[in-house]
C-alpha cells in the first residue's frame, strides 16, 4: 500500500488529517490526538440530542446515494423493543474509489468512534462493520484497533466509562462487489448469499436478521465526531456551492493524471480547481478527454462537463452525472472509450448477483455486444439494440446494479458515439481480436 | 383485519380484495392474469423474475405485482405499453439462452415461458451470433433431472426445499450469467416431497424420470381425483394417455395439500394399469368357474345371502368409496356383521412448511369414511371370525398367502368383489369384477372428515362395475329396479338414510374441493395434532 501524499494547500483537511501518521493508529495516539473526545461528549447526550445535531450538520451518506444520515437514524423506532442494529459499510468496491480504505488504514478509531456514537444515538446493541474481502492492510488495522478499543475500555459494557453498552463485531466479506449493496450486506452478515432484498420492508423497520437496522458508510460515520467536537453549524458552513451538500468531501483520483490519490475537499469547490491544481492535471502533452466522477456506476461526463462542474451532490447532477462514492476515474485523449465501457460492462456482468433477469442476462448481453464492435463486427443496429436493452435494464430491478451497467454505456454512446462508428466502419483497428 | 376490503382498479375492472392482497392475486380476481414466473402462491415470493412488473398509477416506476400490496384506490394497468414492453423485454432476456428444444422437451405445451413468449413475446431474438450457455444434464435424485440450458433462475425450486420442505439442498451457484441451480454434494433430491420441484418448475429444467419422454403434455386427458395414498387425501389430477395411467400430479386444494403431494402418491399408480383383471362375473360351477353375464351373477349373489343366516364379515380394501364401502355393508344388515378395512402402515412423512399435512402412516385414503360406515382396521379379528362366518365378502382386499389360504378353507360363502384373483381363491362361490378408483366415481373421507369426490379417470376392463353398483342392484332385488342407483351420486344419495352424517348431501354439494363433515365425533385416532408449524 502506498504512502499518502502530503495535503494540497486547498484542501480541507478534516478526515486526512492524520493519514500517513502512523502514531494515530494506535488507541493512545489517537487520545493524544483529541480522539474520543466526541464518544465521551455523545455517551453523556440523549440519543435524540445526538440526532439532532446530524440532521443540523447537514451530512448526507457518503456511500453514494446521498441521503441525509440524521434523517436516517431518526427512521429508527425510539422505543428498543427489538433489538436495534448499526451496519458500517465498508465494502469498499466501487471501481476507482478507495477512500474509505484510507480511512481504515490510519485512522481506524476515528471509525470506531463514529460506529460508536451512531451505534448509541440510534439504540444498536452491535455495530457489525462489514470490510472488503480484498482489504487484508484495512482487516489488520482494523482488527487490532478494536481490540484495543474493547481493552482501553472505550468499547463493550461501560464504554468510556458511561455505563453505556457499544459493541462493534468485524465482519469480512468474501470478494462479492453487490454485498456494499445495504441489503445484500445484510444478507451476508445473516450467512446467506449476498443477494439484495426487495424494499420495502425497508432495513429500518426490518433489516439485519429482521432487526431495525442502520447502514452508514465509512466515510459518513467518520465524520460524526467532527460534528460532536465541533458543532453543526460549524459542519455546515463548510459549503462553497448548493447549501444542501455540506462538510467535507474524500474523493479518490485514479487514472491519467499526474497525481493520482485521495484529497479531502469543502462541498462545492470546482471540479477544475480538483484536477488540475490539485491533483496536477493531465500528463504532459495530454488533455483530458472523459471522467467518471463518482465510481463507475454513474454516467461518464465529458470534459467540458467536468470542467463546468461544481464538485457536490447537485452540481454534478446539474452537468449530468451523479457524485456516488467520489471515485474520479480521469481518462485522458489516448483513452479508447468502446475499449473502457467494455471493462465497465465486463465488471458488472461478473459481479451480477444473477437473481434479476435483465441484469443476469442483460449485463451479459451487453458486454458480448460491446465486444463484438470491438472485433470489428459491429453493426449500425447494435446502436438501438444497446440503447434498448440498456432501457430494459434500468429502474425494473431489485438494485441498482443493472442500472450501474447501462449508465456507462448509455451516456458513453450519447457523448463519444463517434468511437463507437469508427469501429463499425472499419476506420479504427479491431482492439480484440475473434475468438 | 383480514375482513378489511380495499378497492382497487385492475385495466378498467373494480375489484374489492381483502388488505395486503398482492397486485397479482387482485388481478386474478379482476380476471386478469399478470405473467409471472418467480411468483407461486404457496411460495415465499423474492420478485427476482421481474415478469409481472406492472403500471401502478402515481408509482415512479413500474412495480412487481407478486409483491406489492394492494392500496386503496389504486389504478393498476397491466397491460399498458410500458408493462408489456418490460415482459417483452424479460422474455427476450430468458430466450437468449434457452435452447429451442421444445419439441423434445416433456414441458412443452405446458410451460410458462412457451405459453408467455407466444402470448407477448418478440417474433424474432436479436441475439444473434452468439452460442447459447450450455451445461450438461445432471442427475438430483431418484425421480429428478436438471437440465441447467433450460433454466429461468426462478428459484421456485430452491425456496420449496428452503422453505416449505425445510430441507434446504438445493441454491443459486454461482453469478452472473454463469448462475445456475446447485445442489449439495453430500446430498441428493430425495426428500420425500421433492418431486413438487418438478411441477412448480415453470420450464422444463427440473424433469421426472418417470415421466421424461413418456407423452406430450397436450396429449394427456386430465381427471380431477383424489390421492389413494394414505388418509391425508391430497386432491390430485390423474393424467392418461390413451386409457393408460402415465402421471399423478397435484390439484390445488388450499385446505388439503396447497399445490402439493408426496413422491409415495405420485409414484403410487402404476396398480391402475394392471393388465391381469377380473373381467367377467365368475360362478362355481363344480370344481371350476365359468364366465356368466351379470343377470345370472347378481341372482346367484342374491341366493347366497338369502340362504345364509347368522353372521357375515366384510374384508374391505382401504381404496373401497364410501358409496361401494356403505351399500355393501346394507347387504349383511340382517347378519350379526363383522366389517375390517385394510389398513397398510408406512412411515409418516411430513410437508413442515404446510400446516396438517404429511404422509400419513395409515396408507389407506377412505378410513375415515369406512369407520363412519361401521367398518374398523381390525383387521386380524376379522380374519378369525371369517373362519366361522356364514357368509364372507373380500371387497378387493389385498390378501397375503396366510389369509388366502385361511378364506379358501373357510366353511361359509365366500364372495370375492375383486379386481384380480389369486390361484388360492379358485374355489369362492362367486368372483364379481369391480373397478379401481381410477376407473369409477366415488368419494373418500379424509382423516379431517373432509368428503371429496374423485372422476372415472380411465375405462373399466371387460365388464367389471363398482361395487357400489353390485350392491345396489341386489338390494333393489331380481330384475330392472327403478330403485337401483345408476349413478355413484345416485348411490351416495342411499347412504343418508342410514347412517345420518351423509343426510342431505349429495356429490354436487361435496364440489371439487370437498366439505367437512359434521361428525361431531372425536379425531381420527394416531393423528398427530398440531405436528406441522
Amino acid at each position: 500500500m502506498g504512502f499518502p501524499h502530503p495535503s494540497h494547500s486547498k484542501e480541507t483537511v478534516v478526515l486526512s488529517r492524520y493519514f500517513g501518521d502512523a502514531g494515530a493508529r494506535t488507541y493512545d495516539g489517537w487520545v493524544e490526538r483529541g480522539g474520543y473526545e466526541a464518544l465521551k461528549r455523545a455517551l453523556a447526550m440523549t440519543r435524540d440530542a445526538i440526532v439532532e445535531e446530524v440532521k443540523a450538520s447537514g451530512l448526507r451518506g457518503r456511500g453514494g446515494a446521498g441521503f441525509p444520515t440524521g434523517l436516517k437514524w431518526s427512521f429508527m423506532p425510539k422505543d428498543v423493543v427489538k433489538p436495534h442494529y448499526l451496519v458500517c459499510n465498508a465494502d469498499e468496491s466501487e471501481p476507482g474509489t478507495f477512500k474509505d480504505r484510507e480511512i481504515m488504514r490510519w485512522t481506524p478509531h476515528a471509525l470506531i468512534e463514529g460506529c460508536a456514537i451512531a451505534a448509541y444515538a440510534i439504540g444498536a446493541e452491535r455495530c457489525y462493520l462489514y470490510i472488503r474481502g480484498e482489504f487484508t492492510e484495512p482487516w489488520k488495522v482494523m482488527s487490532a484497533a478494536v481490540e484495543q478499543a474493547y481493552a482501553m475500555g472505550a468499547l463493550g459494557a461501560d464504554a468510556l466509562g458511561s455505563g453505556k453498552r457499544v459493541d462493534i463485531v468485524l465482519h469480512r466479506g468474501a470478494g462479492a462487489y453487490i454485498c456494499g449493496e445495504e441489503t445484500a450486506m445484510m444478507n451476508s452478515i445473516e450467512g446467506k448469499r449476498g443477494n439484495p432484498r426487495i424494499k420495502p420492508p425497508f432495513p429500518a423497520v426490518a433489516g439485519l436478521f429482521g432487526m431495525p437496522t442502520t447502514i452508514n458508510n465509512v466515510e459518513t460515520l467518520s465524520a460524526v465526531p467532527h460534528i460532536l467536537n465541533r458543532g453543526a453549524a460549524w459542519y455546515k458552513a463548510l459549503c462553497l456551492g448548493n447549501p444542501k451538500s455540506t462538510g467535507t468531501k474524500l474523493i479518490s483520483i485514479c487514472g491519467h493524471i499526474q497525481r493520482p490519490g485521495n484529497y479531502e475537499v469543502t462541498m462545492g469547490t470546482p471540479v477544475k480547481e480538483i484536477l488540475y491544481d490539485m491533483a496536477g492535471g493531465p500528463k504532459p502533452g495530454r488533455t483530458f478527454k472523459a471522467i467518471i466522477p463518482g465510481g463507475s456506476s454513474v454516467p461518464i461526463m465529458t470534459r467540458e462537463e467536468a470542467e463546468a462542474a461544481l464538485f457536490d451532490y447537485e452540481g454534478i447532477v446539474e452537468q449530468g452525472s451523479m457524485l456516488g462514492s467520489a471515485g474520479m476515474i480521469v481518462m485522458d485523449d489516448t483513452t479508447d472509450m468502446v475499449y473502457q465501457i467494455w471493462r465497465l460492462a465486463r465488471f458488472y456482468a461478473h459481479e451480477s448477483c444473477a437473481q434479476c433477469t435483465q441484469c443476469r442476462e442483460g449485463t451479459a448481453w451487453t458486454t458480448r455486444i460491446l465486444e463484438r464492435i470491438l472485433t470489428g463486427r459491429g453493426k449500425q443496429d447494435d446502436f438501438q439494440l444497446l440503447l434498448d436493452l440498456c432501457d430494459n435494464m434500468t429502474g425494473k430491478t431489485i438494485c441498482v446494479l443493472s442500472d450501474s451497467c447501462a449508465a456507462p454505456v448509455v451516456s458513453g454512446i450519447q457523448k463519444f458515439r463517434s468511437e463507437f462508428e469508427a469501429y463499425i466502419a472499419g476506420a479504427r483497428e479491431p482492439a480484440m481480436a475473434v475468438v | 383485519m383480514a375482513d378489511e376490503l380495499v378497492n382497487v382498479t385492475i385495466d378498467g375492472m373494480p375489484v374489492s380484495v381483502p388488505k395486503g392482497t398482492p397486485i397479482i392475486e387482485a388481478a386474478k380476481q379482476a380476471g386478469v392474469l399478470v405473467p409471472h414466473y418467480c411468483y407461486h402462491p404457496s411460495l415465499p415470493s423474492p420478485a427476482v423474475c421481474r415478469m409481472c412488473l406492472v403500471e401502478v398509477e402515481k408509482a415512479p416506476k413500474l412495480m412487481p405485482a407478486c409483491v406489492t400490496s394492494v392500496v386503496e384506490g389504486q389504478v393498476v394497468h397491466v397491460n399498458s405499453a410500458s408493462a408489456k414492453k418490460a415482459r417483452e423485454g424479460v422474455l427476450e432476456l430468458l430466450l437468449i439462452n434457452h435452447p429451442l428444444d421444445c419439441p423434445i422437451c416433456d414441458q412443452a405445451g405446458e410451460c410458462e415461458l412457451q405459453d408467455y413468449v407466444f402470448q407477448e413475446g418478440r417474433a424474432g431474438t436479436r441475439y444473434a451470433e452468439y452460442a447459447k450457455r450450455y451445461s450438461p444434464v445432471e442427475d438430483f435424485g431418484p425421480d429428478i433431472l436438471y437440465v441447467p440450458n433450460r433454466c429461468i433462475l426462478c428459484t421456485r425450486c430452491v425456496r420449496f426445499m428452503e422453505d416449505v420442505a425445510d430441507a434446504p439442498v438445493l441454491n443459486v451457484s454461482e453469478r452472473g450469467d454463469r448462475a445456475y441451480i446447485g445442489i449439495s454434494e453430500e446430498q441428493k433430491l430425495d426428500h420425500a416431497w421433492s418431486g413438487n420441484v418438478v411441477d412448480l418448475c415453470p420450464v422444463g429444467s427440473l424433469l421426472s424420470k418417470d415421466f421424461l419422454h413418456k407423452a406430450r403434455a397436450w396429449d394427456l386427458d386430465k381427471t380431477a381425483s383424489v390421492c389413494p395414498g394414505c388418509t391425508q387425501g391430497c386432491n390430485v389430477s390423474i393424467d392418461t394417455r390413451d386409457d393408460v395411467v402415465i402421471r399423478i400430479r397435484p390439484r390445488p386444494n388450499l385446505e388439503v395439500n396447497r399445490h402439493f403431494m408426496c413422491d409415495y402418491g405420485r409414484a403410487n399408480y402404476r396398480w391402475m394399469n394392471r393388465g391381469d383383471r377380473i373381467e367377467a362375473p365368475l360362478v362355481r360351477d363344480g370344481a371350476r368357474h365359468t364366465a356368466t353375464d351379470w343377470d345370472t351373477a347378481l341372482a346367484r349373489f342374491e341366493q347366497v345371502l338369502r340362504g345364509a343366516s347368522g353372521s357375515a364379515v366384510i374384508l374391505a380394501t382401504g381404496r373401497a368409496s364410501t358409496e361401494s364401502l356403505g351399500l355393501v355393508r346394507r347387504l349383511v344388515d340382517r347378519f350379526e356383521v363383522a366389517a375390517a378395512v385394510q389398513v397398510p402402515l408406512g412411515e409418516e412423512a411430513p410437508l413442515s412448511g404446510v400446516p396438517n399435512l404429511a404422509l400419513r402412516r395409515e396408507r389407506a385414503p377412505n378410513l375415515a369414511g369406512a369407520e363412519l360406515l361401521g367398518y374398523t382396521p381390525q383387521w386380524a379379528a376379522a380374519m378369525r371370525q371369517a373362519l366361522s362366518a356364514a357368509v364372507v365378502i373380500v371387497l378387493d382386499a389385498d390378501l397375503d398367502q396366510a389369509d388366502e389360504a385361511a378364506l379358501a378353507a373357510a366353511p361359509g360363502m365366500v364372495v370375492l368383489l375383486g379386481t384380480v384373483i389369486a390361484d388360492a381363491l379358485r374355489n369362492v362361490e362367486l368372483v364379481l369384477p369391480v373397478t379401481t378408483m381410477a376407473e369409477e366415481n366415488g368419494t373418500y373421507v379424509n382423516r379431517d372428515h373432509r368428503i371429496q369426490r374423485y372422476q372415472q379417470a380411465k375405462s373399466q376392463p371387460g365388464m367389471a362395475r363398482p361395487a357400489w353398483w353390485i350392491a345396489g342392484e341386489v338390494l333393489a332385488g331380481p330384475g330392472p329396479s327403478a330403485d337401483a342407483p345408476s349413478t355413484a351420486a345416485e348411490a351416495f344419495e342411499l347412504l343418508g338414510e342410514r347412517w345420518p352424517v351423509f343426510a342431505g348431501l349429495g356429490h354436487g354439494d361435496i364440489g371439487y374441493t370437498g366439505r367437512v363433515l359434521r361428525t361431531g365425533s372425536a379425531p381420527v385416532p394416531g393423528r398427530a395434532e398440531g405436528a406441522a408449524r
